[in-house]
């Protein structure tokens, strides 16, 4: 008989994140395919009660909290002395925890403490037979596979974008509060802020409908042999105003800030896609002077719809890698894109 | 702290990511084809970690790298041929597999038992330093394990810049959603850090750096201890290549109005 945890944190409002509700989501679906399974809900933050009445009939049996200031931040020692001390309450069998920075951080440690084991990047789940299968990818989403394991508790970290966020009544949780002794040198590390990674407009936009992404293209030599570099900048700014679209980037861009190249001051290794940057989740993907080489195509795994621009009828895009590649000049194309979305 | 830091960086091979990979069955477990032969690149964001640790090093008097490796010992002397040029670093090395699908916790524990091995490391000065994510599990989860069987209670996952303040105190900048960074400061060592792609370009190769490694990289590789981890109670049901390519439309004859016309429609579709 599994005992289902389903763990959250809360966002700096008191509220929880998206991807929480996912979760939440992917844990109901468990309750009610595993016979004989219980299901408690744990919140941690500041304070705990308005996230755990905003869930409050999803059909957790019960509800745990671990609040206070030591646990409104993300921090290591905190998060997993909370975590450890909700998975120890509840003797659980399964955790369930939705993808993001602060549990990312915190949960394998957890794990190591309790002997359990973890998968993280959870693209899909199935119970065949009574018995839990889940998806993750592999090799940088060059590869899925389906398992299982016997070892328990098994932490199932849920990525954002997989399942549909829970939606339900508010009521009242009644949150029972869990203490946690925190020892003398858990508080070595202070979180002082958030801090944007250029002093630019914020370029990514997780909820974005389309992704853009920016390539090396744009800041070579076009064809008049010269470097179009404003022009490049403003191009790329006004489409992402007026599509309210998120901004990616290949490495080649981005590594030209670092070897200190003129490049587009508005772009950080933050917006790279791919191998050895990000795998995010939009409808729309939008290519223009990037090569579509492997090393970033595969950073276009959770893109459905992707569209390409490109000068050279040959690139990494024409291979299958995208639905439309557009043989033609970015430049130009892109003025004509925001000159008819501003209309 | 007395003196500087010692920075064991965990971090080892994966195959270079211009490949194609495909899915085998291997005898105990799923594996890549032709696994041994595939050409292998040191882990990238394991790979921003050695060299942060190494200018790390450079500009703090007395502290010291150490990388440690889980991978084919002969996998691994190919590699060496080139990272052994980069920085300065003495080599621990694990021999066992380096392949996606062996279990992050027996990783971790193979790798915490190599770092217990270390002669003559500080603890109390001790900077453990790998990548954010391996490209080949891509888990995410490794480093956290290993820090706590170290007994190391401040971590920082994501990280891409770290400085070293006035007062010996560090101050981190960690990756967060929607392109921010978490600002945090920590009073010292020990701690881990799993770094993201920090702010260093790849060092260049200096014969001088690979002749003064190679005295110690040899008898590393020579010493080895077998570190034979798998994915005990995991059971994979099946490892597949994502479905079919898509059949590109390659669109040439279009005028630049007309391309721009059909992408406004799909984008507002
Ligand atoms: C270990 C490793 C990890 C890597 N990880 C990543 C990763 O995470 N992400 C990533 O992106 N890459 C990664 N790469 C690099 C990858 O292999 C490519 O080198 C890189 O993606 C190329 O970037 P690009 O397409 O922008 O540049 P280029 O290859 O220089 O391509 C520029 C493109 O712009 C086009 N172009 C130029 N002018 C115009 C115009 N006016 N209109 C339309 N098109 C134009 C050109 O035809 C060309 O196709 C990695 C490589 C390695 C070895």
């Amino acid at each position: 008989m599994e005992k289902i945890l389903f763990i959250a944190h809360t966002q700096s409002d008191g509220t929880l994140p998206n991807v929480a509700r996912e979760a939440l989501s992917a844990a109901v679906d468990l309750s009610k395919k595993l016979p004989g399974s219980s299901f408690v809900a744990g919140i941690i933050g500041q304070e705990a009660n308005q996230a755990a009445d905003s869930i409050a009939s999803c059909g957790a049996a019960g509800f745990l909290s671990v609040t206070g200031a030591e646990f409104a931040v993300s921090r290591y020692a905190t998060d997993a002395a909370a975590v450890e001390a909700l998975v120890r309450q509840t003797g659980a069998t399964l955790v369930v925890a939705p993808t993001t920075s602060r549990f990312s951080r915190a949960l394998p440690g957890v794990v190591q403490r309790v002997q359990g084991r973890i998968e993280t990047h959870i693209s899909g789940m199935d119970i065949v037979e009574g018995s839990l299968q889940i998806q993750r990818w592999y090799y940088r989403q060059r590869m899925v596979a389906t398992l299982t394991r016997a070892q328990r508790p098994w932490f199932l970290v849920i990525d954002g974008g997989v399942f549909p966020a829970w939606q339900g009544e508010p009521g009242s949780a009644n949150a029972e509060n869990v203490a946690v002794q925190l020892a003398a040198d858990t508080l070595r590390t202070q979180v002082i802020g958030v801090q944007a990674p250029s002093t630019n407009t914020q370029t990514i936009r997780p909820e974005a409908e389309v992704l853009f992404v920016a390539g090396a293209g744009w800041t070579k030599k076009q064809a008049d042999g010269q470097l179009h570099l404003k022009d490049a900048e403003e191009l790329i700014l006004g489409f992402l105003k007026n599509c309210n679209a998120s901004l990616g980037s290949s490495k080649s861009l981005v590594d030209q800030s670092v070897e200190g190249e003129a490049v587009l001051p508005f772009m950080s290794h933050l917006n790279q896609v791919g191998q050895t940057g990000s795998t995010p989740r939009h409808p729309k993907g939008l290519a223009t002077c990037c090569h579509g080489e492997e090393p970033h195509a595969v950073g276009w795994r959770f893109i459905n719809e992707r569209r390409a621009i490109n000068t050279d009828a040959n690139c990494g895009w024409a291979q299958g890698k995208a639905d439309v590649l557009y043989v033609a000049d970015a430049f130009q194309v892109m003025a004509k894109v925001n000159e008819l979305l501003a209309q | 702290m007395n003196g500087g830091f010692h920075i064991v960086v965990c971090g080892s091979i994966v195959p270079d990511p211009l490949q194609t990979l495909a899915p085998i069955e291997g005898p105990t477990g799923p594996a890549l084809k032709n696994e041994l032969m595939l050409p292998a690149v040191l882990d990238p964001w394991a790979g921003h970690a050695l060299y942060e640790a190494a200018n790390l090093a450079k500009n703090v008097p007395d502290s010291k790298v150490w990388l440690v490796s889980l991978g084919p010992k002969a996998k691994l002397q190919q590699l060496m041929m080139s990272i052994a040029q980069k920085v300065s670093f003495e080599l621990v090395v694990l021999d066992g597999p380096a392949g996606g699908f062996t279990d992050p916790c027996e990783v971790a524990a193979a790798l915490a038992g190599g770092i217990n091995g270390i002669a003559g490391l500080d603890r109390s000065r001790l900077l453990l330093f790998g990548g954010c994510s391996s490209a080949s599990r891509d888990a995410g989860v490794t480093m956290q394990m290993v820090a706590e069987q170290l007994g190391i209670g401040d971590q920082f996952l994501g990280v891409d810049e770290l400085t070293i303040q006035a007062d010996g105190s560090m101050k981190l900048l960690e990756r967060i959603e929607g392109g921010q960074y978490q600002v945090s400061t920590c009073t010292g060592a020990p701690a881990m850090l799993a770094w993201a792609t920090g702010n260093l370009p790849e060092p260049p190769n200096n014969p001088q750096i690979g002749m003064m490694n190679m005295r110690t990289v040899m008898p590393a590789l020579q010493k080895a201890q077998p570190a034979p981890v798998g994915a005990a109670g995991v059971s994979y049901l099946g490892v597949e290549l994502p479905k079919q390519r898509r059949e590109t439309r390659i669109v040439k004859d279009l005028s630049v109005d007309e391309v721009a016309r059909e992408i406004v429609e799909w984008l507002k579709g």
